[in-house]
This record gives structure tokens, C-alpha cells and sequence, in this order.
């Protein structure tokens, strides 16, 4: 659905997008992440026919984003950062606007918003002018403008930015039930939002794309690293004995905690599952084990991993 | 050609579903009806052949209209969209560029001729109450109502184009009036200025807006300052929309 090769944007004296490429299936949900000014907008300005790129091809559906605009721009939903409205409308007067902008005849776009404001649940505020509604109502009537023409591909910039977490939920259960019929780009910077809604993660840093699996892999490929915690009630100098004799064991760390017991972090040698194995020498040893857990890395780890050398020039 | 209207109509609601809209046309009706209370004080003094609209046209109030309500119109074509970022909306559409100038540029001009309307009422009161037939016939009023138009077009065309350049709407205000009162200096230069055959006095004879508007209210339609009116109005349009166009530019 969406190809991209060799994208750069460069804005006076500045490289937003540095010579990226992606491709996105279709009715796939994918996630943008990435930081504040990691280039996420820019790529979805360029995609939504809005600014050319500087250099790099983007196609939608085959078709060439700069010179077949019009054509691509029938087929896509563009919400923008900030979802901009005009607060002076009412919810369905708005609608049909844009509905009958983006070439529905008056029939038609009649019932693609009566479609659509059932969908995004506005049925209730359709008299309302759009200045008054709550920030959520405001941010569903965004998502029904992108919504309305019935596009192939919606793009959403940050659609849940400033929402309470009810109101999270609502947005997130709406975009997740377009997959399958719609392919869908979304940018965030929220984690969990990615985690839970996206079949698949491309992280920016800085213009360039530097990750991009499922989120499930993007997991497995760090779970090398993941830690096994346990809590032992022993002897200090048994356990450290015991850890520095365990192969397995790459590195350790102790914290007592409350009685005879000690919390022991221990990294293994190749990733290797060392649960059995401290199982094995706690009953060996008669030593009592009350937690016994392997950390898994969020998405938050991997993104705080993927994109720390910036973080740390920043600092 | 439905999306143009729609557009039009969009850009309509906004200037009378608004506040602001009607303050505009208040303050026009106002100095309009100032300009004719001095003007009916004039009339009773001193009796005189002149047509009404060709003495209305005289007063500063005239060009103060002119010269103040069309950056007030057209200030937030353009600005307030870029401000509020629904220009990335609207211009993500199917809209074309030139259908966006054309649609804000049209509004504002509808606008601008509804704001002129209660001129006619003062003119009707003058007519009713000197019973002077003579002094207000339909030649000199429409051709009144052409000069106002075409005035009209420039100015707000004019203002399209200021709008255009930035996001603030204060900015686009004041460009337009720096632009309006300099045009509107250059027909004072051309009043200053010996009538010679140098070029350069005849080109800014083109740009006397003051003898123009006077044969307008006279009933007397140049074809010169017609054809002067409708180009310089394409010429900022023009450039309006390659402002437009301009973010697709490489």
C-alpha cells in the first residue's frame, strides 16, 4: 500500500527526514515511534501529498504521491498533528464539508457521514458546534473527517495526544477495529498505544528509521538480555558462592530484603533460561524460594535502548 | 465545479455566521451615513448640480472605507487557516490551489458589495427628501457601484495576497493597508505631478485611483481604468496562488 524508498525532506538548513525507506501492506496497523522531532510528522506530510519530498519517491497504491496528488489524496484520511478544526462548525455541518471537499456527491456523502459519526459515536453531539465539544468529542471528530471518504489509507498524527484514559480507550478501540479493511499509519510516542494497537513498529531517530519488526520480535530479539529475578532466603555468602559458580550466570546482583531474604538479579550467558537451574539449586540446598520471574523487556525498553545515544547527546 | 461551491459557501458562513462580519458591515453602514450627514450639511448651504454620488465619492470617509475594510476582510482568508493548521486539512483534499483563491477571493468580494449596500439606502433618502430627480439617476449609481466594485477587487485581491504570506492575522492586516495606502499615494503623486509626456508620469496617471473613481461617479466608464482595475486584480490573484503553490515547490 505504501512504498517509500530513499525519502529525504530537507527544510531550510535542516534534514528532517534523512534518505529513509518502508513499506506498509496492505490493512496492515503501523506504528511511527519515535521522539519529539524524530521526523514522524514530516514523513506524514510527505505521504499525505501536503509537502513534496525533497528527494525519494513515496508511492500510495502504486501511484506517485507528488504527481498523481490528486488521485492519492481521494484515497487517503489525513488527520494532522493536533487535530486543527474549524471551531466555529457544527459536528455534522463539518463533516459534510468535508465529505463534499473530498469529491462525494450529496447523496453519498449524506450517508458516509451518517456512517461515520455512528462509527465514531457522535450521533449524540451532531448539532453541537465543534468549539464547545470536549477535547475527546473534538479528537472523534477528527477521526470521522479522516474517516469519511471511505479511504484505503488513514494516516493519524498522534490521534490520542491530550485524551484522558477513558477517552484513550474509546480512540484506540476505534482505530484497532479499521484493521483488515483499512491499512492504517499511526505516530505516537505513547508505548503501550503501539504495543496494543500495532501489528507492526518502525522507530525514527533523528529521520531515520531505525527499527522496524513486530512488536513481538522487536521483544524477542532483546529477550537476550532479559533478567532472571529471584527471592532466596540464605546466606549471603552461600548465594554469591553459588552465582559465581554457575557458568550460566553472566552477571549478579544482590539486595536484601525483608528477614532471611535476598532478591538476586542475575543476567544470563546467551540468553539462556536460567529458571530451571535455580530451581534445581534451591532444592538442592534446601533454600526457600518465594519468586522466581524472567523479566521481559517492554517496548519501552527497546525504544529507550534504540534511541538512547540521542537522549544522551541531548543531555 | 461543487467543490468550488462548496468552498464559497464555506467561506460565506464564515464572514455571516460571525461576529466579527457584522461589525465590519456596522462600521461601514456607519461611516457611510457620517459621510452623508456632512454631505446633506454641504447640500443645504449651497444648492449645486453635482450628482450626489459623484460629492459622496469626494469625502475622505469614501476612501477610508476603502482603504480600512478590505485588510479587515481579508486578513483571516488565508492567515487563520495557516494559524490554525486546517490549511494542511483543506489543502489535503481534492480542493485545487486555484480553487481555494478563487472560492476566499469571491467571498470576500460578495461580502464586500453586501457591506456597500446601505449606500443606497442614504442615496434613496437623499433623492426623497431633495426631490431632485436629476441629481441621482440609475447611470451615475451604477456606475458608482462598478467603481466600487473594481475598487473593491483590487484592494481585496490585494489583501488575498497579504494573507497569503503569513500566519498572523495582524500581519496580514497591515501588509494589505501598506499596500492599499501606497497605492492610494500614488494617485496623490499623480495628482502632484504636471500632466507631461514623460513615461513615467503616464504610468502613474494608470494609477490615479482618484480620477478613475471620479468618472465611476459621474457615470462615466473608462475602458483604461477598467482594463487597469481587472489586470492589477489578476496580477495579485496570481500571485496568491503561487504563494500557494509554493510549500510544493522543491
Amino acid at each position: 500500500m505504501i512504498e517509500v524508498s530513499n525519502l529525504t525532506k530537507r527544510y531550510a538548513g535542516r534534514t528532517a527526514v534523512n534518505d529513509i525507506s518502508f513499506t506498509v501492506a496492505r490493512g496492515e496497523i503501523v506504528g511511527l515511534l519515535g521522539p519529539n522531532g524524530a521526523g514522524k510528522s514530516t514523513t506524514m506530510r510527505v505521504l499525505s501529498g501536503f509537502m513534496p519530498a525533497t528527494s525519494g519517491t513515496v508511492r500510495v497504491g502504486g501511484l506517485d504521491v507528488f504527481h498523481d496528488s490528486d488521485e492519492v489524496r481521494r484515497r487517503i484520511g489525513y488527520m494532522p498533528e493536533n487535530n486543527p478544526l474549524y471551531p466555529d462548525m457544527r459536528v455534522r455541518e463539518y463533516l459534510k464539508y468535508r465529505a463534499r471537499l473530498k469529491g462525494l456527491g450529496w447523496k453519498k456523502s449524506r450517508d458516509r457521514v451518517q456512517t461515520v459519526m455512528e462509527q465514531c459515536g457522535l450521533t449524540d453531539v451532531g448539532r453541537r458546534v465543534i468549539g464547545q465539544l470536549s477535547k475527546g468529542y473534538k479528537q472523534r471528530v477528527g477521526l470521522a473527517d479522516a474517516l469519511v471518504h471511505d479511504p484505503e489509507l488513514i494516516i493519524l498524527d498522534e490521534p490520542t495526544i491530550g485524551l484522558d484514559p477513558h477517552q484513550i480507550r474509546t480512540v484506540r478501540a476505534l482505530i484497532k477495529s479499521l484493521a483488515g479493511k483499512h491499512t492504517v499509519l499511526i505516530s505516537t510516542h505513547i508505548l503501550p498505544e503501539v504495543e496494543m494497537m500495532c501489528g507492526r513498529v518502525l522507530i525514527m531517530l533523528d529521520g531515520r528509521v531505525v527499527a522496524s519488526d513486530t512488536p513481538e520480535n522487536l521483544q524477542r530479539r532483546m529477550a537476550g538480555g532479559s533478567q532472571v529475578i529471584a527471592e532466596i532466603a540464605a546466606p549471603e555468602a552461600d548465594l554469591r558462592a553459588a552465582w559465581e559458580n554457575l557458568a550460566e550466570v553472566l552477571q549478579y546482583d544482590l539486595t536484601p530484603c525483608e528477614g532471611e531474604f535476598f532478591r538476586c538479579a542475575l543476567t544470563p550467558r546467551d540468553g539462556k533460561d536460567l529458571r530451571p537451574l535455580v530451581f534445581a539449586l534451591a532444592r538442592q540446598n534446601g533454600w526457600a524460594l518465594r519468586e522466581l520471574t524472567r523479566s521481559r523487556h517492554s517496548l519501552e525498553d527497546i525504544y529507550v535502548q534504540v534511541t538512547k545515544p540521542a537522549t544522551e547527546e541531548a543531555e | 465545479m461543487s467543490i468550488f461551491l462548496t468552498l464559497f459557501r464555506r467561506e460565506l458562513g464564515t464572514f455571516f455566521f460571525s461576529i466579527t462580519g457584522y461589525i465590519i458591515i456596522a462600521a461601514v453602514t456607519a461611516l457611510t451615513g457620517m459621510s452623508f450627514v456632512v454631505l446633506l450639511q454641504n447640500l443645504g448651504n449651497d444648492p449645486t448640480t453635482v450628482p450626489v454620488t459623484e460629492m459622496f465619492y469626494g469625502t475622505y470617509y469614501f476612501w477610508l472605507i476603502i482603504l480600512l475594510s478590505t485588510p479587515l476582510i481579508t486578513m483571516r482568508l488565508f492567515a487563520l487557516e495557516k494559524a490554525a493548521g486546517t490549511f494542511e486539512t483543506l489543502m489535503t483534499t481534492s480542493v485545487g490551489d486555484a480553487q481555494v483563491v478563487l472560492a476566499k477571493f469571491l467571498a470576500a468580494l460578495f461580502f464586500y458589495m453586501v457591506a456597500w449596500l446601505p449606500l443606497l439606502g442614504c442615496l434613496f433618502i437623499v433623492r426623497h427628501f431633495t426631490r431632485q430627480v436629476a441629481a441621482l439617476d440609475v447611470h451615475t449609481v451604477g456606475g458608482m457601484y462598478l467603481g466600487i466594485f473594481l475598487i473593491g477587487c483590487l484592494f481585496l485581491s490585494l489583501g488575498c495576497f497579504a494573507s497569503s504570506l503569513t500566519r498572523s492575522q495582524m500581519a496580514a492586516a497591515m501588509i494589505s493597508f501598506v499596500l492599499g495606502v501606497g497605492l492610494f499615494s500614488l494617485g496623490f503623486l499623480a495628482l502632484a505631478l504636471p500632466a507631461s509626456s514623460e513615461t513615467s508620469t503616464q504610468v502613474i496617471a494608470y494609477f490615479n485611483l482618484f480620477n478613475q473613481m471620479h468618472d465611476f461617479a459621474r457615470g462615466v466608464v473608462d475602458t483604461r481604468s477598467v482594463i487597469f482595475y481587472v489586470t492589477t486584480t489578476f496580477l495579485f490573484l496570481f500571485l496568491t496562488l503561487r504563494v500557494v503553490e509554493s510549500r510544493r515547490w522543491k
